[in-house]
Parts: C-alpha cells; structure tokens; sequence
C-alpha cells in the first residue's frame, strides 16, 4: 500500500514524523501514516502534560491499538507546549488526517540541531519498504 | 520457516488479505479491518478460511468408548449428527486441548466413525496423545489436517446466504449438528457450529470446493474475516482461547469449563481424580470476565490485582467492538470471582479498575 509522506517533515524510524518551525523552535510531533495503518485500529491515546519535560529519543506516551502498545518517542528535548487533547477524547480519528489535525504534542525544542539525525521523507519511504 | 498455506490462501491475498503467521501457517489476520469484519459477522455474515484447524477421522469399533477414557464429557449422549464441545485432558486435570467430537454413525455401530477438530498449534499434539492412547485398538486415525479446506461462515444472515447452495434444508440442522450434504454440487459436510458467538456453519470439503464456495459466498456479500476478528469475536462470546485462556495447567473447573465435565454420568477417564478433588474442595481461582472502567486494554499477562495485592493473571483482553469498552478474561483467586467485584488491572504499571461482569459479554439477539 502507498501512504504518503509529506517532504517538508522529518521521520523518525520509530514512525514518529516531525514538522519543525526554525524561527520559533517549535517542533510537531505525530506518527505515520504507515505506523497508524500498522496499529489498526487506536483506541488510547496517553499524551504527557503541557510543561513536561521531554527527552530525546525518551517515551513520552503511548499509543494503543486493538492490536498493539506502543511507545511514542521525542525527536527532541525540550517542553510540551500543547497537546491535541480532541485526539485524547476520539483517538480512532487519528487516521483521518495524520499530518494535520492527527499531530500529537508541540514541543518547544531546547536544540533544533538534535533533528540532524533524522530521516528524510524518502528515506523514511525506503525504510518502510513504500 | 516455509509456512504452510490452505488452499484458500490465493483467494485471500487477491482479497487483500494481511497475512500473519500461525502455528506455521500464513493466515489471514484481516481484510478490510477488525472492526468493520466484527461487524459485519455481528449484522449479517463473515466468512473465515480455518482450513489450519486440525482434521481427523477415527473409524473402528468402540471410537466412542476410546475417547470416554480422554475427556470428561459423556460422549455416549451423543446420537449420529450431533456433536459436542470438550477438552482432552492430561493426568494433572490439565488441559491439552479442547475441540468438538462430531459423532457421523450410529453409536455402538460395528464400525464408528467420529470425527475431531483440533486447534491448529496442538494437532501435532494431539495426534500423538491419541494415538497412543488408541494404540492396541482397531481404531483408525486419520489425519486430514493439510488436506481438506475448512471454512466457517458466521452471521445472522449465514443460513440464507449458504441454503441456496445446499442440498441439504438447512433449517432442520440444529445447533452443534452435522450432516454430509453436497454444496454447489460437491460433496461437502456441514455443521452448525462456529466461534464467533453468532448463528453459523463450519464447511469442510476438498479444496476445489472451498474455493468455489468461497468465492460464492463473498460475492453473495459475506464479508470475507480474518483471525483478527475471529478472536474478538470469540472474545465477546467468552469463548476460550487454547493457549492463552486454557493450557496444559489450567482444568475445566477453573476455566468455567464445568458444564462439560459429567462427572456422575461416566466412569474413568484420564484427570478424573483432580477434577473429583476439584469439586470436592472447590477450585482456588476461576476465570472471570472483567469490564475495565476506562479506555485502557488489559492484556494477556497483565496482572490483576485487589487493594493492592496480586489476585489474578489477564489471560485475553480486547476492546469488545460491539460494546465499546475494553473486556478481558482473567484467572482470579476464588473468592473474588464474583459477578460484581470491584478489582484493578496493572497496565504499565498503573492500577486501572476493573469489575468482575458475567460472560458471555455479548450474547446473539
């Protein structure tokens, strides 16, 4: 199956996707299309408070499926500046618009270069095999 | 590992099918999704490919009495075309496996033939177990486990959708009979039984048949179904899954198994003792249903607990697609297995609350 993968974002090859806004150092974080359609069906959503500390590459919530747990991890360190609390009520809606209004927490980054490791949309797409 | 593929396993990819793997066969795990497949069964029809069950054919004189000796039910309740739900049993009381004894000649024929469906996992299992408990005997054991297909349509609507089919009036099957028929022409058997906790039929034929059945019976709408949905189907009708609810250490009398051990109606058989000393002195942990309280999953192995301290092991839990709420089957200890009891469940380290509900948690209209 093809999903797609906007080019303006950053991947994560934990399925987490980055929209990053270099002036502010304000990062959105969401997962996949392909990651969401591997879940199946999402019935939890667990998001950290606004004003958590974050850490890079640490959990900072957890996404359940009818299938599976898993883990959501940071692309960078930083501050939970919001989270979509309309997911946390209605998490299944997550599939309608992963980039969009299916993005999970904005984190105010404490160091942008950290995202100089991630993946690229095409990368991301040659990792998950399309 | 070269999986084993049904003969279904081609109509299935070109169905879309995900494939997943089990007890060393690709099977479909879903089509269209879990939920709109639960769905479907639930309103109207869903057809499944479980042509990895485990088939076998005993033929012989004294089938019946061989098998009284392996399972606590009584089998000589049996008449020919009607089948019964039970488990094979090791010395501990232990589960081995459970499955449905299809009984196709007269009991007490010179010649009687029964016949078995055993999980996939344990057909290697329970093949062995058999036959060496029917060694000596003139009974004949025959394995068509990797030979015939085997499909189960599911569903309200699964009488009117396989009867134009059939030679056979399908309103005179009751629930758990069997009866040879020919479907689209073709030699088939058919039987009323199913693990969806819907109406339904289980088909077995060769697999040409299977595939032109299977082929009619989407295309008349029934929702082709995958193991996904399978399991939260049988999950809703408290329906045990072996090797996850039921195993080598749990007994029927634990599991909520009892109202297939007729212990006053037969003679010896393989754990009778246990289960004597079982009822006897009661069981000290019974499987439950529990509701959670929130949108939390409780999943296998996730402990149970009550003020604090661990009382029971999740063995299954799903959200129940038709109630919408997170159910789960739990082993808990005896005196907090009541219909009511407030219990937790550690998911991820946290206690989430949980009420100790009746099973089935959904039962057909």
């Amino acid at each position: 199956m093809a999903f797609e993968y906007p080019e303006n974002l950053k991947y994560l090859d934990s399925h987490e996707y980055v929209r990053a806004d270099e002036d502010e150092s304000v990062v959105t974080v969401g997962i996949t299309a392909f990651a969401i359609d591997q879940l199946g069906d999402i019935v939890f959503l667990e998001l950290p408070d606004i004003g958590d500390a974050v850490e890079k590459g640490e959990k900072f919530g957890t996404v359940e499926s009818v299938k599976a747990v898993e883990e959501l991890k940071s692309p960078v360190t930083g501050e939970v500046l919001a989270r979509n609390e309309v997911l946390i009520e209605a998490p299944e809606q997550i599939g309608d618009d992963p980039y969009g209004d299916g993005w999970l927490v904005k984190i105010k980054a404490s160091d942008l270069e950290e995202l100089d490791d991630t993946l690229t949309a095409d990368e991301y797409k040659d990792q998950v095999g399309g | 590992m070269v999986l084993l593929q049904t003969p279904l396993y081609a109509a299935c990819v070109e169905q879309k099918a995900r494939l997943t793997e089990f007890a060393g066969w690709a099977m479909p795990v879903q089509f269209s999704g879990i939920r709109q497949e639960h769905q479907a069964v639930r309103d109207r029809a869903g057809l499944f490919d479980i042509s990895h069950m485990g088939k076998f054919t005993l033929t012989g004189p004294g089938v019946i009495a061989a098998l009284q000796r392996l399972v606590p039910s009584n089998l000589a309740r049996l008449q020919p075309g009607q089948a019964q739900y039970t488990v094979l049993l090791n010395p501990q009381g232990g589960i081995i496996d459970d499955l449905i004894v299809y009984l196709k000649s007269p009991l007490g024929a010179e010649t009687e033939t029964v016949a078995l469906i055993v999980n996939a996992a344990t057909t290697d299992k329970d093949k062995t177990w058999l036959l060496e408990h029917l060694a000596g005997s003139d009974i004949d054991l025959v394995d068509e486990s990797r030979d015939r297909a085997l499909i189960s349509l599911q569903g309200p609507a699964a009488a009117a959708l396989l009867q134009p089919h059939s030679s056979l009036d399908l309103g005179k099957l009751s629930r758990f009979a069997h009866a040879d028929t020919t479907l689209l022409g073709q030699p088939a058997w058919v039987a009323r039984t199913g693990y969806t906790g819907e109406d339904g039929f289980e088909v077995m034929a060769d697999p040409a048949t299977a595939l032109a059945l299977w082929h009619t019976l989407t295309a008349a709408g029934a929702a082709p179904c995958g193991l996904g949905a399978r399991d939260t189907l049988r999950l809703e009708a408290a329906m045990a899954l072996y090797g996850q609810d039921i195993d080598d250490t749990t007994s029927p009398l634990e599991a909520g198994l009892s109202w297939l051990v007729h212990l006053d109606e037969k003679d010896d058989f393989v754990g009778r003792s246990v289960l004597e000393a079982q009822k006897a002195q009661g069981v000290s942990r019974r499987l439950v249903g529990l509701a959670m309280a929130d949108r939390h999953i409780a999943r296998h192995d996730y402990p149970v607990l009550h003020q604090g301290d661990r009382v029971g092991t999740v063995t299954s839990g799903t959200l129940a697609p038709t109630l919408n709420i997170p159910i789960a089957l739990a082993y808990v200890a005896t005196p907090l297995a009541k219909v009511g009891q407030t219990l937790a469940v550690e998911v991820r380290g946290q206690a989430k609350p949980a009420t100790v509900v009746k099973r089935p948690f959904y039962r057909a209209k």
